[in-house]
């Protein structure tokens, strides 16, 4: 569990220094290469063109390797959270369960820093043409976690197959707390939301946005073949804007279901959160309030521009306090959930 | 545990595992080589018009489209996946505090798990033939998740007769 939480704390923050320090800057450089090699296509330097997309390419590796870093490492830590939830199913030995624990953990922090170094590794003394060092861990990373997963799904098989055995009783899910309903139904919602949206713009944009791609960038060679300025200026305009609209829509999709499964986890370990019920339901709240409020301002930034981005980071400096209060209410807890259990097994706990 | 636990659980830890090894799978022998196909076909057409050749610009940029579109969706395959693994083993967790009776609880269980299977290999089935099967399949698998979403929604909100 506590290896799950800082999966998601380090995720949270890497993706959050990456926002500031590399992600946007990454953005205008990559416009600003695909505007110089159409450029040098109209002014028919063939070389300057390849050197521009070079560039590009390298700014893109540069943006994926940390997006990724940072989407695995939050991925892996919610995956570690909900398989420490399950234990109480998985019918393996004490010390196996350890080191399935340890596989996973050690595999879900390879695979995001080898992930992360591809960029700076590259293809140095690698075994393979198209694939470095880098990859090849994180790929190794990737498979640990693989194995312990499965490990994880045979001993809930072997659970179920030990019929005799009684059912595990486990507090945290039998709680019925108004924060903790809260937290559920939002985030539920939350969940419902993110695949509406996602299905409506699989349905209605994606594949425009595929034929757009494909058409400005037509544009751009044909107008740049034809030594056209004003087309050419018009097709960059026009492809900066399909990024824009791309990306929007990509990123409320994503955050909509990643902050409901957040929720919902929240949910589970309310009965560990020390706080009073009516500020639990009141962090409860303002976590639900930045979990719609981001990716709603999100996807409104390309009409609202600026005020929505704003009020999009509002949204998302409403979660981090509530989850910061949530925390503290973590760290407060003196264990008296657990004691009756350890009294039960004798004082070994 | 009830049925529909199990299969919420047990089918999601199933699709989580699914979306991993088809990423590795995909990380391992597609994907460097499609990006690197994305970029060159680029470059190339770019060249092309540079060059005043306006079909090798089309030529290349027809093979640009075709990698873009099967990247895509290899990723949006693997990523959603995982993504309806993780959703359906927190639901399995949490379905006890669903307020519907165990027929109603079962049916959006198995609706849910049917189509996280089905939309995104609806997906990754368009990378080996665009066209109107494949799309079927994921915008049925992505109805089935919708319509048992929205129901365990309600089901999360009508309280328990023994709460």
């Amino acid at each position: 569990m506590l290896g799950g939480i800082g999966l998601i704390l380090v995720g949270m923050l890497v993706g959050d220094i990456f926002a500031v320090f590399v992600l946007h800057q990454n953005a205008a450089k990559v416009g600003e290469s695909v505007s110089a090699a159409a450029h040098a296509a109209m002014a028919g330097d063939a070389n300057a063109v390849g050197a521009s997309f070079k560039s590009v390419g390298g700014f893109l590796e540069n943006r994926g390797t940390k997006v990724d870093t940072h989407v695995h490492m939050i991925a892996f830590g919610y995956l570690a959270l909900m398989l420490a939830i399950l234990q109480p199913w998985v019918a393996l030995r004490e010390s196996t369960r350890k080191k399935v624990a340890w596989t996973f953990l050690i595999g879900a922090w390879l695979l995001p820093v080898g992930v992360f170094l591809i960029h700076y590794v590259g293809l140095a003394y690698s075994p393979l043409a198209a694939i470095g060092w880098a990859s090849i861990f994180a790929d190794f990373g990737g498979l640990l976690v693989i194995l312990a997963t499965l490990a994880c799904l045979f001993g809930i098989a072997r659970h179920f197959r030990q019929s005799t055995q009684p059912p595990p009783e486990d507090g945290l899910l039998k709680d019925r707390a108004v924060a903790g309903r809260v937290l559920m139904i939002g985030g539920v919602a939350l969940v419902f939301l993110g695949f509406l949206h996602g299905a409506y713009y699989a349905g209605v944009d994606l594949y425009r946005h595929e034929a757009l791609d494909y058409s400005l960038l037509s544009e751009m060679t044909a107008s740049a073949a034809a030594k056209n300025a004003a087309a050419l200026e018009s097709a960059l305009a026009g492809y900066g804007r399909l990024g824009g609209e791309k990306a929007v829509n990509i990123a409320a999709h994503a955050h909509a279901i990643e902050f409901g499964l957040l929720a919902m986890l929240l949910a589970f370990f309310q009965p560990y959160v020390s706080l009073r019920d009516s500020w639990k339901l009141n962090w409860a709240w303002v976590l639900l309030l930045g979990s719609l409020g981001l990716p709603v301002f999100v996807l409104l930034e390309l009409k609202l521009g600026l005020v929505a981005g704003g009020m999009a980071d509002v949204g998302g400096l409403l979660v981090i306090i509530a989850l910061l209060a949530m925390w503290i209410g973590i760290v407060r807890y003196t264990g008296e959930i657990d004691a009756p259990a350890r009294v039960a097994d004798g004082g070994k706990g | 545990m009830s049925a529909a636990r199990r299969l919420l659980i047990v089918g999601g830890i199933a699709l989580a595992l699914l979306g991993m090894i088809y990423g590795v799978w995909y990380a391992v022998f597609a994907e460097h080589q499609e990006l690197d196909g994305i970029g060159k076909s680029l470059t190339a057409s770019f060249s092309a018009a540079a060059q005043r050749d306006s079909a090798a610009a089309g030529t290349a940029l027809h093979d640009y489209q075709e990698l873009k579109y099967s990247y895509d969706r290899h990723v949006d395959a693997h990523g959603h996946w995982i993504g309806l693994g993780m959703v359906l083993v927190v639901l399995g967790i949490g379905l006890e505090r669903i307020g519907f009776n165990e027929r109603w609880t079962a049916l959006l269980a198995a609706g849910l798990v049917l189509g996280s299977f089905l939309f995104p290999l609806g997906v990754m089935l368009q990378t080996f033939t665009p066209g109107a099967a494949p799309q079927a399949v994921a915008v049925v698998g992505s109805a089935l998740v919708i319509a048992s979403l929205a129901g365990i929604t309600v089901g999360f909100a009508v309280p328990r007769t023994n709460d």
